[in-house]
């Protein structure tokens, strides 16, 4: 198989750059564009939330590559020039601004769209966090604010609310899920995550629905749960999940379900490959279809499209790993929670606030979380890689 | 090759010490120890998973 002449990459982000850069250190010669719907270089999104929102780093520290590391690539950027049209067969591209790019090889990287509220319409005072724009236009009236409502009771909603509270701002987090993170990491870990929150004094209103945003003119005042009950606020953060980013792919004739349907070497068609938040592909080790919202999932699946468009036809079977920073505490999973596995402790304890725990379902270990528990974790990831008989879980106690 | 770790940028995710265990070692609290500066192998995949994009690396001439 011959490499092909070109290859564009859509979506100028963490997995964008990780296609392009892998091309690179793989040996590829060919021409390389990269397209951006945002103005800005690519740059890195988990310390928006964190280290970004609370002032603690410019904004430009975010950038993932100097200058010079990306004019190494060797590759036309485009930047500020979303996408809106995609042509299968033809294999090109039409952007906002009417430029049509070819390729023979096109990546879809245009990560993720944060949902908004039905009728969330512009107005002062409410925020989604998605791009480094949101995040300096938040800090900025995060700053001016006294009161904060966040909705959602998510990663990114729960790390909106510990960085404003850590900002010294009253917070109040409103929910669906009986405790933070519940889906994610299951009722008995998302509970102690509540009574961290609860402990340094977040207000949290779960299993709650929101009924409407509230607010005059001006801005908007408050938040008013199912019931009628209002939630005053200055500033409200919007962070109810997302959705891919495959709008303009609508009529391309793509299988879009959830994300775009890649198989198992995340391959959308013959010559479109996808990748990262995007990117929905079938697993071939787990035996289904997966779509993941992290960074990690982000630079390693680049990678391995990039092998993929240099013909070496491999499957892409990641063990998948997150990880959140709330207050001092960090969280790391290795592998798949859930909200349905079972879960054992197996070193430390939620008390003293250090622990990992494993995660399993049918039989074997499929996750492992650590809490301030940086290298036990690591070193239990084996456990996750040889899928370790569950049964076996309870002698790893003492070990 | 040169490897320079930016402490502050680490997330301690470790994925280096899985990839590269004799450059790279992590402390209690997780962030990076760099045990060799300058090594022989090839430590490009490391510096490219990095989740953090705490990780360097410079080519000596």
């Amino acid at each position: 198989m011959t490499n092909p002449a070109s290859v564009l990459v859509v979506g100028a982000s963490v997995g964008g750059l990780a296609v392009a850069e892998s091309l690179r250190r793989d040996g590829y010669a060919g021409a390389l564009t990269l397209l951006g719907a945002e103005r800005h270089p690519p740059y890195d999104r988990p310390p928006l939330s964190k280290k970004v929102l609370a002032g603690e780093w410019e904004p430009d520290r975010t950038r993932l590559r100097a200058d010079a590391a990306l004019a190494k690539l060797e590759m036309t950027t485009i930047l500020g020039d979303p996408a809106v049209h995609l042509d299968v067969l033809g294999r090109a591209v039409t952007t906002a601004s009417g430029r049509r790019l070819t390729a023979e090889a096109i990546v879809l990287a245009t990560g993720l769209e944060p949902r908004r509220l039905p009728g969330q319409a512009p107005w002062p005072g409410v925020h989604v966090l998605r791009t480094l724009d949101d995040a300096v236009a938040l800090r900025a009236e995060l700053l001016a604010a006294s009161q904060v409502v966040v909705v959602g009771d998510g990663v990114l909603g729960t790390e909106a609310a510990a960085t404003a509270r850590a900002m010294g701002l009253a917070v109040t987090l409103v929910g669906p899920q009986a405790t933070l993170l519940a889906s994610q990491l299951g009722p008995q870990i998302g509970g102690h995550l509540a009574a961290l929150h609860t402990r340094l004094g977040v207000q949290l209103r779960l299993g709650a629905a929101v009924e409407a945003l509230v607010g005059d003119d001006e801005r908007v005042r408050g938040v008013r749960l199912a019931g009628g009950e209002v939630l005053p606020a200055d500033v409200v953060v919007v962070a109810i999940g997302s959705r891919p980013a495959t709008d303009w792919l609508f009529d391309s004739g793509l299988r879009l379900g959830d994300g775009v349907v890649c198989d198992s070497r995340c391959r959308a068609a013959e010559g479109i490959y996808a990748v990262g938040d995007v990117a929905r592909w079938h697993h071939e080790v787990l035996g289904t279809a997966l779509r993941l919202e992290n960074r990690s999932n982000a630079v390693e699946q680049g990678a391995a499209v990039a092998a993929n468009i240099l013909g070496k036809d491999r499957p892409y079977t990641p063990v998948p790993f997150f990880w959140t920073d709330q207050y001092d505490v960090k969280i790391q999973v290795h592998g798949f929670a859930g909200a349905d596995a079972q879960v054992a402790v197996v070193d430390g304890s939620p008390e003293a606030g250090q622990f990992a725990a494993l995660y399993g379902s049918a039989g074997k270990v499929t996750g492992v979380l650590g809490w301030n528990m940086v290298k036990q974790t690591r070193a239990l990831r084996q456990h996750v890689v040889e899928g370790t008989d569950w049964s076996l879980v309870k002698s790893l106690r003492a070990s | 090759m040169r490897v320079i770790v930016d402490l502050e940028k680490c997330c301690g995710a470790g994925q280096c010490v899985l990839l590269a265990p004799k450059v790279f070692d992590q402390r209690d609290d997780g962030i990076v120890i760099l045990l060799d500066e300058h090594p022989p192998e090839a430590v490009r995949e490391a510096a490219c998973v990095c989740p953090g994009a705490a990780i360097k690396l410079e080519d000596l001439a």
